[in-house]
């Protein structure tokens, strides 16, 4: 029988400082944190759905158990700032700005989605809420956030872009490539690792030597690591990190210790063999981001139950009209399949 | 369709014999004087202007955040620019070898040429590989291919490959104004060949041949570094009377497909030459192209004549027996025209 892995560095912040910061933050903002959360989390379990009862093609990597990461961190950004995402990218997309229904009918293939029905799960981009697109190549998009960030510098806006990656892209040169350039220039730019643990049905240790967080740090990179399943400390580091972006004092790196609920995507049903099934029921019961926000915002702010219930009836409404939009919205039209290959 | 030197030769104001490199580094200036999106990126671009001496100066006129020195990172400062042209900048990544497509080839051909059409056509990503090709530079296997089959193969890019200074300058003056990323590749042999430019302001569209010759009995369709190859090859043949149509594509992507199989129809015998590798090559696609175009024209098979497909040598007596050279053009005219 797999052994359960041990979590990395879960444990919770509770010194009074980081307290007094969660505590300063105006409790309208949590909830919205909260909605945010929730949100992809009935997304992705919708999306699981919709898979299993073969009503969407292909396949979805889903990002249920890491939404602290994805909210933590847009919320900390301006509307107009970059994000790239990856293949398991519904969540980052949301986080941004992106509507539930578009974000459907993307994943059915339907004109009305984000991308015409052309990119799918794997390549959303939205560019009206500064997100440059979901990327399939692990650490595909590291140049294209390094390269916003510096065009971004040419040009003097003040936009900060954030890299979203899996800890499996920490494999992949090119990341290495463009932190190098990043400090060297300093570039207002954030590189958010979410260690999930799992690089697709591996556990990450089995092909990654060393120390991660001092890989970025050999160029001189600003490299924090945080419990991804915390949303308040992912969300006031990253405020933190970004603003320092901002003002011009180079780039940062943001490890979140996290988890994936599901598998690889959403055909990885058995997986005994490289992850044990109490090991994924342990990090739901007690870690679980949702829970640990509620259950303060409870005891802490005195939110009451039925406000949170509210929100809950609120997004799950949200995520039924959009798969309703999505499944009526038509396919592209065949005169589509070769417009858009050259601007 | 027809050669615009001829008409220079007459009109321009300010007749000037310039060289290729010369040629490109006004380009380059034009572009970035005329719009401050256009920068260039890549290994010894600022004060060493690349080994091949191209974009030498440029930085004392637009300064290093414009000229930028990258570390030796090919597909990190090549993904630096997709971002950058994403984003509303205009960059022109200096790739020194062509052989070097083989480090980027991810930023290129899963990065760049895919983004506008994988967001529906919400982004886009106007930018510039600028590399080489070219052999018998004795360089051998790593610094010698000429690839440009490769990014012709991926649909979203544009392939440019000019074979004179006019050329260069109007051509690369368009692929930057292009909202799409362009190939632009520079024969390393052609950098120091002179050529009339007129001062001053002009582009070339791109997927329009040049007619360079014409011929009644054969066509020589040949691009880049095997132009001036055909052109000594047709100058050959008219000696033993053969007419031999020349005729360079300019650019492989788009492809200016009509001017070809009509030259074919006319002249009913065809050689298509490219210093690429022969198989699954540019030529490749150039005789097929010929071939379905101008099937019932046709007195005999379209000969494809391309690098021999091995890795380039660096001895200089196997280099030299890679590539095609006039003589065997030549030789191989005189069969396909039954003068053997």
């Amino acid at each position: 029988m797999i052994e359960i892995k041990p979590p990395i560095n879960l444990q919770q912040v509770n010194e009074q400082s980081a307290q007094a910061e969660y505590l300063a933050i105006d409790v309208e903002q949590w909830l919205h944190i909260y909605e945010q959360m929730l949100k992809i989390r009935h997304f992705e379990e919708t999306v699981n759905e919709l898979y299993k009862g073969a009503r969407m093609p292909g396949l979805a990597h889903l990002y249920s158990g890491e939404e602290g990461i994805a909210v933590g961190v847009c919320e900390a950004l301006r509307r107009d700032d970059y994000i790239t995402s990856t293949h398991r990218g519904h969540g980052h997309c949301l986080a941004k700005g992106a509507q539930v229904n578009r974000m459907f009918a993307e994943l059915l293939g339907k004109a009305s989605g984000y991308c015409k029905g052309k990119g799918g799960s794997m390549h959303i981009a939205d560019p009206e809420t500064g997100n440059l697109g979901a990327n399939a190549i692990v650490a595909g998009s590291g140049g294209i956030a390094t390269g916003a960030a510096f065009s971004s510098k040419m040009r003097k806006t003040g936009q900060v872009a954030v890299c979203f990656f899996g800890e499996g892209a920490l494999g992949q040169g090119v990341l290495y490539e463009v932190m190098n350039m990043a400090a060297l220039w300093k570039l207002p730019v954030l590189y958010v690792c979410e260690n999930n643990m799992y690089t697709e049905y591996t556990y990450y240790r089995e092909v990654m030597a060393g120390s991660l967080k001092s890989r970025p740090e050999a160029f001189g990179i600003l490299s924090e690591e945080v419990d991804g399943q915390d949303v308040r400390k992912v969300y006031t580091t990253a405020m933190r990190l970004v603003e320092r972006a901002r003002r011009g004092d180079g780039p940062a790196f943001l490890a979140c210790n996290t988890y994936r609920y599901h598998g690889h995507h959403v055909g990885d049903i058995n997986r005994g063999y490289y992850r044990a099934k109490e090991e994924e029921e342990l990090w739901k019961e007690t870690h679980d981001p949702i829970n640990l926000l509620a259950n303060w915002l409870q005891s802490s702010r005195g939110v009451q139950t039925s406000i949170l219930e509210s929100i809950d009836t609120h997004v799950r409404s949200e995520i039924a009209t959009g798969v309703e939009f999505a499944e009526e919205a038509p396919f592209p039209d065949p005169s589509e399949v070769n417009q858009d290959v050259y601007a | 369709m027809s050669t615009p030197e001829p008409d220079l030769k007459n009109s321009s104001p300010v007749l000037r014999e310039i060289t290729f490199s010369q040629a490109v580094r006004e380009a380059l200036a034009e572009e970035m004087r005329r719009d401050p999106t256009v920068f260039i990126i890549g290994e010894d671009v600022a004060e060493a202007g690349t080994p091949f001496k191209v974009t030498l100066g440029l930085v004392e006129e637009f300064g290093t955040e414009r000229v930028i020195d990258a570390p030796i990172s090919e597909p990190g400062f090549s993904g630096i620019g997709v971002g950058a042209a994403m984003t509303g900048m205009r960059p022109v990544v200096d790739i020194m070898f062509g052989d070097f497509l083989g480090l980027i080839m991810d930023q290129v051909a899963n990065q760049a040429a895919k983004i506008h059409y994988m967001s529906g056509g919400k982004l886009k990503v106007p930018m510039v590989f600028r590399t080489t090709l070219g052999a018998t530079r004795r360089a051998a296997a790593q610094h010698s291919q000429s690839l440009q089959a490769w990014p012709s193969h991926i649909p979203g890019l544009k392939v440019v490959l000019p074979s004179t200074p006019y050329d260069a300058k109007g051509l690369l003056k368009t692929a930057i104004r292009d909202d799409n990323p362009v190939v632009f590749i520079e024969d390393k042999l052609m950098h120091q060949a002179k050529g009339f430019v007129p001062e001053g302001e002009y582009t070339q569209p791109f997927g329009v041949a040049d007619i360079k010759r014409s011929g009644t009995d054969i066509t020589l369709v040949g691009t880049s570094s095997m132009v001036q190859v055909a052109l000594a090859a047709a100058e050959q043949l008219a000696a033993l009377g053969i007419s031999a149509e020349m005729i360079d594509p300019r650019t492989t992507v788009p492809l200016d497909r009509q001017t070809l199989i009509e030259s074919a129809k006319k002249t009913g015998r065809v050689i298509v030459l490219d210093e690429g590798y022969e198989s699954y090559g540019i030529t490749a696609e150039l005789a097929s192209v010929i071939a379905e175009g101008a099937f019932y024209y046709l007195d005999a098979p379209v000969k494809r004549m391309g690098a021999l497909d091995v890795p380039i040598p660096f001895s200089p007596s196997l280099e030299d027996l890679t590539v095609p050279n006039p003589t065997r053009v030549v030789e191989m005219a005189k069969t396909l025209c039954g003068r053997v």
